[in-house]
């Protein structure tokens, strides 16, 4: 669809040149598409698209490279880092950005990540947190809450047996890899303007050559959380932030000044 | 055809694997073919470490053989095991500085050298290696000693560079032994 | 350039370098190790790209990345390393992006031991990670050879877009022998027009191993089983020695075939007509070659430092027109010519001609050959 362009008129709202003219799979209410508009913004604004590669993960956002409209590859489980990092070492001037949910990147991709982080890897990740493998049909995650039902903890994640919520943000900052490390959250619109924000810092992180990036972006899941969509966003506010806290974990303080 | 085999063994740490590597350099040098192939693996200092060399005319087959035509044992292990295995009428110099047992065979070429003693006298005892080598090649000449001299100066680690001279002392004075003791024997 | 001795895995990491490898990713593992630390010094040096990565998971996922880039780029590992690796060689595969993985085969299952074994035939042969597909796999068998080798392999990587596989063992890897280095190739100036490398220009390239769809995914299998009958047509490679006139062949590859070559010299100056045929490529496999042997020799001993893995490959193709023996050693354990010598004259002898499975009575002799202590 082309909106008219008359000189009284003024476009105000456009699909991103970075985001194809596609109809997403994600659920009714799943933020995901939230998460990806916000990366194409960011790219577009920056004019970045023709240099950067992106990298899908396996997971509910394994059809990424469908909506980005832009040189893509699509990673073994979990190993979105790694391909990251060789796409990465042999092409140093361009920009590559990661997108993995919890399974991806916090289960089966855990010592990728970290290490990619060690590594100071200059990438940037975009973290899915939405507490639970969303593909396979809602099985616990390892950012799953204690005592949250999901099909493989159905009586409720019991901590005595099956541990802890795992905090990346907090981990991972923790690295001298790492430029920037925040977690933010897409449950309404004043903290998706912060989640864009954040993902510009983490993109210009990489551009300045500052190192190892990540947003972690709390999102929603109501299908596996069988709840309604905005009860589903309600549920980020209200359960998630207080176990997975917003803010900035680590920013070198070469991105202090910066304004975006 | 001309094929030599030669195992050079010992504690991990007594230079083996860069004794055998002075001698394929020399075979290269003198217009041969060569294998070397060590013993590999955890032990870097203290364990056994022994290495094959094979210099042949032709192309060589097998890197390795189970019964060596020279055999030079750095320390009593080495000796228990290569002498059984040395080829029968093949030739084994042992270092006596370690190895407190003379051979029971009687059907091998032997010698005995005062390895440790030698490169000690010399001022390096790293150097041992270097002495059972210049022995070796008086006893089984299979290249000649200044061939294996100028390997040497070719091929020495950079590190170790200033000891050259001392290597060639210890080779010769190797050898010199070896002449010593063979005459004497043969007399 | 004239012959230098040369450390087999350190030869080999120079002759990827100078088959043009920009990127190697790679994790410590004996006895690979050198061609690693030969990476770390030599890549730096030249402005490309070298990472020790956490695992051998990531390092080859690493690969699967760089490869996407269109540059060529490899890793090399051992044994358990390479099963790990599994998982990323069958993405590559899928995505059908090229890549050269040289292993440096040790003893196994399981942890096993370091020294020098052929017991990944199998895995590497007959593909190893999941799913329909064919990777090339180079068997050479000194360390000149391998030189030459890898930098077929960057060649045939790219020209199939396929992985290959360059298979030696700890014996190749660890030792050193005189051999001659190409001279450095000049690196592409274009990437290829599959590569992503950022759209600048054009369409967007998107690549991957995800055919959600199983129609599609069967003509990506199509695609893949056509491009390996291509390779099956075009490039076999084996070597023969002492083959014309061979009543008996011998059939090995790597260093199990170089060491029965000296055998097969002894047995020829005893009188025993006898050859080695040592295929090259394990896959694709020279199968008219040996069909053809098969139907000129009385008898044929297949040997390797496995328990026969290409031995049912070999079998497979003779078909029962000559009998096929086999000798084999195990878990680390690599062969004397002495040995293989005594399997000759037996087989030549046919004193005691198999008279069941071949498998079965090889075992039988290596329990006894183990007992004396050999």
């Amino acid at each position: 669809m082309v909106a008219p362009t008359t000189p009284e008129t003024k476009v105000v709202f456009k699909r991103p040149e970075s985001f194809t003219d596609v109809t997403t799979h994600y659920c009714p209410g799943c933020t995901h598409g939230v998460a990806h508009r916000l990366v194409a913004e960011v790219i577009d604004e920056m004019g970045l698209r023709e240099k950067t590669i992106g990298v899908a993960p396996v997971g509910c956002s394994v059809f990424a490279y469908k909506y980005f409209n832009m040189d893509f590859v699509e990673a073994a489980h979990g190993r979105a880092p790694a391909m990251a990092t060789g796409i990465k070492r042999v092409l140093p001037q361009k920009t590559i950005f990661t997108y993995q949910g919890d399974g991806d990147l916090a289960s089966i991709g855990m010592a990728e990540i970290m290490h990619a982080a060690a590594r100071g890897e200059n990438i940037s990740v975009i973290f899915i947190n939405n507490a639970i493998f969303g593909m396979t049909g809602g099985q616990m995650a390892p950012t799953t809450l204690p005592g949250m039902k999901t099909t493989s903890s159905p009586f409720g994640r019991d901590v005595e047996l099956t541990g802890f919520p795992i905090r990346m943000s907090e981990m991972l900052a923790t690295m001298d890899g790492a430029g920037y490390i925040v977690r933010r959250s897409l449950h309404d619109a004043k903290h998706i303007r912060q989640s864009k924000k954040a993902i510009r810092m983490a993109i210009e992180t990489q551009e300045r050559g500052l190192g190892f990036s990540m947003v972690e972006l709390l999102s929603s899941c109501p299908t596996n959380w069988k709840v309604a969509p905005d009860e589903a966003l309600k549920f980020i506010a209200e359960s998630m932030i207080p176990v997975f806290p917003l803010g900035d974990y680590k920013v070198r303080p070469e991105l202090a000044g910066l304004r975006v | 055809m001309e094929e030599t085999s030669i195992i050079i063994s010992g504690f991990g740490g007594q230079g083996t694997l860069f004794a055998g590597q002075v001698l394929a350099y020399a075979a290269l040098d003198n217009g041969q073919n060569v294998t070397w192939i060590p013993s590999y693996g955890p032990e870097m200092r203290g364990g056994t470490a022994h290495c094959t060399v094979m210099i042949s005319d032709d192309e060589i087959g097998s890197p390795l053989v189970r019964n060596p035509d020279v055999s030079l044992v750095l320390n009593l292990p080495s000796l228990d095991k290569y002498e059984k295995l040395t080829k029968p009428g093949g030739a084994l110099v042992a270092n006596s500085s370690l190895v407190n047992r003379g051979l029971e065979r009687d059907d091998l070429e032997h010698l005995y050298i005062p390895a440790n003693e030698i490169a000690e006298e010399i001022g390096l005892a790293r150097m041992a290696n270097m002495v059972m080598l210049g022995g070796m090649l008086r006893l089984a000449p299979v290249l000649p000693l200044e061939v294996i001299k100028q390997a040497l100066a070719a091929h020495i680690p950079e590190r170790h560079r200033r000891t050259l001279p001392m290597n060639f002392e210890a080779m010769e004075q190797g050898y010199a032994f070896a002449e010593r003791t063979l005459t004497k024997a043969a007399a | 350039m004239a012959k230098e001795l040369l450390k087999g895995n350190e030869a080999f990491a120079e002759a990827a370098i100078r088959a043009g490898c920009e990127g190697f990713y790679g994790y410590p593992i004996t006895p690979s190790t050198e061609f690693l630390e030969y990476m770390a010094k030599r890549m730096p040096q030249l402005g490309r790209a070298f990472v020790q990565a956490e695992s051998e998971v990531a390092a080859i996922n690493m690969v699967y990345g760089g490869a996407c880039t269109g540059k060529r780029v490899m890793t090399a590992s051992s044994s358990p390393g390479v099963s790990l690796m599994m998982e990323g060689i069958s993405y590559i595969a899928g995505t059908e992006v090229p890549a050269v993985i040289v292993n440096v085969m040790r003893g196994g299952p399981g942890l096993g031991n370091i020294a020098p074994s052929q017991g990944d035939y199998h895995q590497m042969v007959k593909g190893g990670g999941h799913g329909d597909y064919f990777p090339i796999v180079l068997a050479p068998a000194s360390v000149q050879e391998a030189i030459d080798y890898i930098s077929l392999a960057f060649d045939l990587a790219d020209k199939y877009r396929n992985i290959v596989h360059v298979i030696v063992d700890g014996n190749m890897g660890q030792m050193m022998e005189p051999a001659e280095l190409p001279p450095m190739r000049e690196l592409p100036k274009d990437p290829p027009s599959w590569a992503v490398t950022g759209a600048e220009g054009r369409q967007p390239n998107f690549l991957s191993s995800i055919y959600i769809d199983p129609a599609d995914e069967e003509v990506t299998n199509i695609r893949l089983v056509k491009r390996w009958m291509e390779i099956e047509k075009n490039e076999i490679r084996y070597s023969e020695y002492l083959m014309e006139d061979a009543e008996f062949a011998v059939i090995g590859f790597g260093t199990a075939g170089r060491v029965a070559s000296s055998a097969i010299r002894a047995a020829r100056e005893e009188g025993v007509k006898v050859g080695l045929f040592r295929p090259i490529t394990l896959a694709p496999f020279p199968k008219k070659q040996i069909e053809e042997i098969s139907k000129r020799v009385k008898r044929i001993l297949v040997v390797e430092m496995n328990t026969g893995m290409m031995l049912d490959d070999v079998a497979a193709i003779v078909q029962g027109r000559v009998p096929v023996e086999f000798y084999g050693r195990l878990g680390g354990m690599t062969p004397f010519p002495d040995e293989i010598l005594d399997e000759i004259r037996r087989v030549a002898d046919n004193k005691a001609p198999i008279n069941g499975d071949a498998r079965a009575e090889w075992i039988s002799r290596l329990e006894k050959i183990v007992e004396e202590g050999r």
